[in-house]
């Protein structure tokens, strides 16, 4: 039932497994939606979409899928047949009496009928789902004479309506990367030594040790393993980088969350490292890069994330930076040696497509330094570079 | 057709103490009856980790916590062999050591799949453990058994626990544990379900004072910057205090008395006293 729902919602970007369909037709069979088509909207929506930022594509895809197309063929049949059941108005009746005072059921089922007609008819032109207005009688009197109890004592609003709320607009963001796949592949960023404080039962220390007391036990702890690696990572925040706020913001905030380096700085730049980096991405708060070279030790793992993108004095030039309070003696260049001279370890993350990495300065910023794409593979390979 | 038909199927309806959107009332139950963990996300304060004691309380069941560190396997909450103890024991002989059995204490993993028909498992909090945690977890939740290795014996759940997973993270959990979830997303709660859970606590409240923090409440959510909105919580701490205080309704209105209970942060605090939109109420 509903097979090109499923494929709906897999066009419209939710990444719904064939397993998850599965579920929903299990929770269907077992009538778990209890006949009604709001809750078939939630208990779908838990089903089958596992992140608030699939919920407006979900959201549009219903609308679309039960209003503009209205309801599949067969379902429609079923609730006209069911309506034409005498018996069955009866139950409605009994249930919801207040609701059916003065309502003419067959004048209903008439309104009912043209509502159909006329939206199959209206809609196939190709208009996506405008109208918001069109409340059905069936809609308002929250009963769907199929046994789809539509809003009603259920809460007050129709699923339709709660789907074309689109209250979940604002969490949607198209990322390429996700936070995990980023920490995932950050999480290869590591050198574990054991550091600290000895809580960890060492078992084969404390078994040698045992044997030669004579059996009498002597326990042997040692300290955990933790990762020694630390990261600094460079951004540029200028603004050719514009398009690419959000991938590295993405990138920053895996980075941040991980918890298993040893230290994690992070600094920001505009368009190349002159003399003076900034701890914010507004670029106000300013520290001296030769400050920031001789507190780091030249262990730290160095990640400079940018487009390589400039103008060739900007790169090439003494006072060549293009932000008039930001200039410096020595041209970027010289800052770009100095931190590969430094540094053991030191990558360039590149958010532009490799195609488009012929550029005057990507092509002399890649001979100083190892440039990986910001992709997930570029990642990976920039992370084994780093060990 | 009879909707009363799965009124078998129905059985969480929120309990005394805990008011639940009939929407997240009917997805419990789909979680139940289908017997998949429920994952449960949503602000801080809306009532993540509170929906599973309801649960059990409305099922008269009993509620396992499995509190999640940055430092939890997943093997801990199958089980623990307590080496250390079985050497302690070897030297004094006051256990016969060769039983390992007695050495092997059960997880709250563990102990839920023992008592399955009875318990309520919640794992509280699963974004907190290392990234590939709920992988491990995995292969348990989908057979309902796992082997102890020392002893090869097999703790087996008779029948699906009902398991709850709270998470605070956006994004950190993989696919194929996500697959397995029914999934919820808590949204907080508007005025009216706001009043409904604040009477909850408060069944005395007059209504003109519960009008009166309400309003104010959601004026200082709806401030931009600030870096902890109130919630729940801080709201029915705030309504407490103001009770016990006995502060009358004109004063809440025009100032906010106590606002160190709705606002935490002294960031936030700092903002408000210099923020534009305050000038009209005092803080204290």
């Amino acid at each position: 039932m509903f097979e090109d729902f499923f494929y709906l919602l897999r066009d419209v970007g939710i990444p719904v497994s064939f397993t998850e369909w599965m579920t929903l037709q299990d929770a269907l069979d077992k009538n778990l939606d209890n006949q009604s088509l709001l809750a078939f909207y939630y208990m779908a929506r838990s089903i089958l979409v596992k992140d608030i930022k699939y919920y407006d594509q979900y959201d549009q895809a219903f609308a679309f899928y039960f209003k503009d197309k209205t309801l599949p063929d067969k379902v429609r049949q079923q609730l006209l047949d069911w309506l034409k059941n005498p018996a069955n108005r009866r139950g409605l009746m009994q249930r919801f009496p207040d609701f059916f005072e003065g309502i003419d059921l067959d004048k209903l089922r008439e309104d009912f009928e043209k509502l159909m007609r006329e939206q199959k008819e209206r809609h196939d032109g190709g208009n996506r789902w405008i109208g918001t207005g069109g409340e059905s009688p069936f809609g308002n009197s929250g009963v769907n004479p199929a046994g789809i109890r539509v809003g009603g004592s259920g809460g007050g609003h129709m699923a339709l309506q709660v789907a074309m709320d689109r209250k979940f607009q604002n969490y949607r963001h198209d990322i390429v990367l996700d936070t995990r796949q980023i920490k995932v592949a950050l999480k290869k960023l590591r050198n574990l030594r054991r550091f600290g404080v000895d809580d960890e039962l060492d078992l084969d220390e404390t078994i040698d040790k045992t044997c030669k007391n004579c059996g009498d036990i002597d326990l042997v702890f040692r300290p955990p393993k933790k990762n020694q690696v630390k990261v600094a990572l460079f951004m540029d925040a200028g603004g050719s980088m514009e398009p690419f706020a959000n991938l590295v913001n993405v990138l920053f905030s895996a980075a941040h969350a991980s918890n298993h380096f040893k230290d994690f700085k992070y600094f920001f730049f505009h368009n190349c490292i002159y003399e003076y980096v900034f701890t914010d991405i507004q670029l106000e708060k300013k520290v001296p890069t030769a400050q920031v070279v001789r507190e780091l030790d030249k262990d730290y793992k160095v990640i400079i994330v940018g487009d390589a993108s400039m103008a060739p004095y900007e790169l090439t030039t003494a006072y060549g930076a293009i932000s008039y309070y930001n200039q410096s003696e020595s041209p970027g260049i010289e800052w770009l040696k100095r931190f590969e001279r430094h540094f053991k370890k030191i990558i360039w993350l590149n958010p532009l497509d490799a195609r488009y990495w012929n550029g005057w300065t990507t092509l002399a910023i890649g001979q100083i330094f190892k440039m990986f794409p910001l992709t997930i593979q570029g990642l990976d390979e920039a992370v084994k570079a780093l060990l | 057709m009879d909707m009363t038909d799965n009124s078998e199927f129905n059985i969480f309806t929120g309990s005394d103490d805990y008011i639940a959107s009939p929407e997240l009332q009917n997805i419990v139950n789909v979680a139940i009856t289908l017997g998949k963990p429920l994952l449960i996300r949503g602000e801080p304060g809306t009532g993540k980790t509170k929906l599973a004691y309801s649960i059990a309380k409305a099922l008269d069941k009993r509620l396992i916590t499995w509190n999640i560190k940055s430092t939890t396997k997943a093997k801990d909450g199958c089980y623990i062999y307590d080496t250390v103890q079985r050497l302690n024991d070897s030297r004094f002989g006051d256990n016969d050591i060769s039983d390992i059995k007695q050495y092997i204490k059960l997880g709250q993993l563990g102990e839920a799949f023992v008592d399955a028909g009875n318990v309520v498992l919640l794992i509280d909090e699963i974004d907190k453990a290392d990234i590939e945690f709920p992988n491990d977890l995995l292969n348990e939740l989908d057979e309902m058994q796992f082997t102890v290795q020392e002893t090869k014996e097999t703790i087996q759940a008779p029948t699906r626990p009902i398991v709850v997973i709270t998470s605070n993270a956006e994004k950190e959990l993989p696919d194929a544990f996500l697959r397995r979830c029914i999934f919820f997303y808590i949204e907080f709660p508007d005025e009216k379900m706001m009043a409904d859970i604040v009477r909850v606590h408060f069944p005395d409240l007059e209504d003109n004072i519960l009008k009166a923090c309400m309003k104010k409440f959601y004026n200082l959510r709806d401030i931009k910057g600030l870096r902890k909105k109130p919630s729940t919580s801080e709201l029915l701490d705030w309504i407490g205090v103001i009770l016990k205080s006995g502060v009358d309704v004109d004063t809440i209105e025009k100032k906010y008395p106590f606002i160190g209970v709705l606002v935490k942060k002294e960031q936030d605090y700092a903002y408000l006293k210099s923020s534009s939109q305050f000038r009209d109420s005092k803080l204290e």
